[in-house]
């Protein structure tokens, strides 16, 4: 739920070169299998790690989908089957949910991409200052989404905010407005403001760590042959940006599909549960609610579309990477 | 990047899964079991050492409040050390509920809505036994009601509040208004229109209407003007979808369309309509009493001197406040309990709430014919007086957050023109009525 590290979508473990020989010639040399224990050795306590804080939890919250849990308690609890997921999907509220989270899936995710395109752009190009300007573009990504949330809730304000005043004072508006009280539409898409505002500047850094990559010696030589600015981004940056727009598109997806803290601090999932998205009902149902089994179901419902998303992301992208030279 | 990309193979993502699998079927082999008791690994304790307490930080006593009695109270007790923590109100009960297992609060301070909840599930502990009887005399009625469910103690009463109707002394003298005016709903839609008329003031009343606890408050003490239920006599059914109920809706959206409320209720609570009212930008407003205190306080406020306070108006069938009490409980799994027990009788004694009565008045009926009392808010007192002694509930079930949130959505389809009220309520109760078994 809460923002991911900017690593790479899954951890591929480092080229541990001697350990595939080793599976070939077991008998060889007996280094090789004491290199292999210390490796094992120096992998148990992350392994523990993830054991103790990944896959017990997940474990134990699908087993808590099969059960009637109404309680925070250990204890004995009804066994249910699959009803927990019948019932939650014959739910209306959840549909409404997806619908939200679907919603701020695609628009934001799409937003960032164009707006952090034309970033990495701006930033790549050969300015006076331009540590500065990456400076200041990488803030609102280095901001906490909690704190972000409260800045944008402060802004939207309906009756203090800086937005209201602003758009006023320059005629954009009559006067004072509700940003996140009274359309639970618009509210919707103010959360979507608040993310994009914070998550441009991730997808514009990781685009610009693949416009550096491009030899300029390309754009050149297009030039020479008489293509414009407009040509040349359509032919040459961005084929070959397709790798790290796949890449971002992959993350930025997955990380909006799980939005919730963002929505907890700006509306608290009204006006109406306009805002409400699968993640905070989740989390209504298992903490609020008290029914945790319901909220562990749902849990799992996410996890399998977001499996799904990814397996159709990661085809996709082999497919590009098969077809670019 | 791209070949880091390749390696990542569909081959591999399954093969992650299968791994998780694994994980899975090793922590299957614990779910379900456990122990029988469920939620008794507490233990009494000597009565002395650490504890920690779970406040919240909003109305009624204020941070400096608790951590000044705290310390009052390690002076007297030094032996047990305490430890508060503040959440914001809306953060309270998942914290509360999340934190049970893990034990780590002794001390938590629970809602007038909860005992039913965290009795029946035993998150906190069942004190009727430690109840002293003269406590069950000397204590307002209101109050004693906040920790009780089914007959039995769930906590002790500390926190005794209910909405009260705030009007702004001057804007009222400007528009001509007299505040006496202000006993019944329908004399206060009057006043407002003639505020607006005279454009006293944009948007004469503000309410705290948005999707949270906060917009039932508000809800229920008109629910209780207009002669409304929320569950039928028997408790087997949800009433509040006709009569009062409906009524009481009605008034509410009204008083929108009319543009005597402002918009922006619907995105305010507690806070934002004292920050509102404070600011002058209101001329009346229904709050807890925190509201008469703050705003009187030239520091964060534009109006101090000018705020009246009056019991609620009144509707075709009287003039009940909403019960907005709060306890304090020991949690079940506390390993300090009697230390705990201790903390909790201290802090709500009619000495120590007394000395605190300006943010939040006493539990206790005789600490309202004390002159020191009385003379801390000389003009809340009388009129809690007669407001504490007439106090609707919101209903006391185990599902009441849950059928709290399906109304909260459906009264704001209803206040932000998604749906009609009757059709509103209709389907909150639609909804709620398998919740209430």
């Amino acid at each position: 739920m809460t923002a991911a590290p900017p690593a790479r979508p899954a951890p591929t473990p480092p080229a541990t070169g001697p350990a595939p020989p080793a599976r070939r010639w077991p008998l060889r040399r007996h280094a090789a299998g004491g290199q292999i224990r210390l490796a094992l050795l120096l992998l148990l306590p992350a392994a523990l790690v993830v054991f103790g804080v990944v896959l017990y939890p997940a474990g134990r919250a699908l087993v808590i989908s099969f059960y009637d849990v109404d309680s925070p308690f250990p204890g004995r609890y009804p066994f249910v089957g699959l009803r927990n997921y019948t019932d939650i999907l014959a739910d209306r509220r959840l549909w409404t949910a997806v619908g939200h989270t679907a919603y701020f899936t695609v628009v934001s995710t799409a937003l960032e991409l164009v707006l952090g395109l034309g970033l990495a752009q701006l930033l790549a190009a050969p300015l006076r200052l331009r540590w500065l300007f990456r400076a200041i573009v990488i803030l609102p990504w280095a901001l906490p989404t909690i704190v972000n949330g409260a800045m944008w809730r402060w802004i939207l304000n309906a009756q203090y905010g800086v937005a209201n005043a602003l758009l006023t004072e320059l005629h954009l508006q009559d006067g004072y407005r509700s940003w996140l009280g009274e359309d639970p539409f618009l509210a919707l898409n103010m959360v979507v403001v608040a993310d994009v505002w914070k998550n441009t500047s991730l997808v514009a850094f990781f685009l610009l760590a693949g416009l550096q990559t491009i030899p300029r010696g390309l754009h050149e030589a297009a030039r020479v042959d008489g293509a414009g600015p407009i040509r040349s981004f359509l032919r040459i940056t961005l084929p070959l940006l397709v790798p790290n727009i796949a890449l971002v598109l992959v993350l930025r997806t997955i990380e909006a599909f799980k939005v919730f803290d963002i929505v907890y601090v700006m509306t608290g999932g009204g006006p109406a549960s306009g805002t409400q998205t699968i993640t905070f009902f989740t989390y209504l149902q298992a903490f609020s609610a008290q029914r945790f089994s319901s909220g562990a179901s749902l849990a799992y419902l996410t996890v399998t579309a977001i499996l799904l998303l990814a397996l159709v992301y990661l085809r996709l992208l082999r497919q590009s990477e098969l077809r670019s030279p | 990047m791209s070949e880091n990309m390749s390696e990542l193979s569909r081959r591999r993502l399954l093969q992650l899964s299968a791994i998780s699998g694994a994980g899975l079927l090793l922590a299957a082999c614990d779910v379900g079991g456990g122990s029988d008791t469920s939620g008794d690994s507490g233990a009494a304790g000597t009565g002395e050492g650490q504890i920690k307490a779970l406040f919240m930080k909003q109305a009624g006593y204020s941070e400096d409040d608790i951590r000044a009695m705290t310390d009052e109270f390690q002076k007297k007790y030094p032996k047990i050390k305490v430890e508060p923590s503040f959440v914001a109100y809306e953060a309270l009960h998942d914290k509360i509920v999340a934190a049970a297992p893990a034990s780590t609060f002794d001390v938590v301070l629970i809602d007038v809505i909860w005992p039913a909840e965290f009795g029946s599930k035993r998150i906190v502990t069942d004190v009727t036994d430690q109840f002293p009887a003269n406590w069950k005399s000397d204590m307002l009625g209101g109050a004693l009601a906040t920790a009780a469910y089914r007959d039995r103690y769930y906590g002790v009463p500390w926190i005794l509040d209910t909405k009260y109707f705030f009007y702004n002394t001057d804007m009222l003298s400007k528009a001509g208004v007299d505040p006496a005016s202000l006993s019944t709903w329908d004399g206060v839609r009057t006043a407002a229109r003639a505020l607006k008329a005279k454009k006293v003031v944009e948007y004469p009343l503000i309410w705290s209407w948005k999707q949270a606890e906060a917009l039932i408050c508000d809800y229920t003490q008109l629910v209780g003007a207009f002669g409304g239920k929320f569950l039928s006599d028997d408790g087997k059914s949800i009433a509040f979808n006709t009569g009062g109920g409906l009524q009481a809706l009605e008034f509410m959206k009204q008083t929108l369309d009319a543009k005597l409320t402002n918009p922006n209720s619907a995105e305010s609570l507690e806070e934002d309509v004292r920050k509102i009212f404070s600011d002058g930008q209101a001329a009346m407003a229904l709050n807890w009493t925190y509201l008469f205190n703050a705003a009187n306080d030239p520091q964060q406020s534009k109006i101090a001197g000018k705020v009246g306070v009056a019991s609620t108006p009144s509707g075709p069938a009287g003039a009940p406040g909403v019960n907005g009490s709060m306890a304090l409980s020991v949690s079940t799994g506390s390993r300090n309990q009697k230390a705990a027990w201790t903390y909790i009788s201290y802090i709500t004694s009619a000495e120590v709430q007394n000395t605190y009565a300006k943010s939040s008045l006493p539990c206790w009926t005789r600490s309202y014919d004390d002159p020191a009392v009385a003379s801390t808010l000389p003009q809340v007192v009388p009129v809690a007086k007669k407001q504490l002694a007439d106090l609707i509930a919101r209903p006391q079930v185990p599902r009441y957050n849950e059928i709290s949130q399906i109304l909260q959505a459906e009264l704001q389809n209803a206040l932000l023109n998604r749906k009609p009220p009757k059709k509103a309520l209709d389907d909150a109760a639609e909804q709620a009525r398998t919740l209430l078994s």
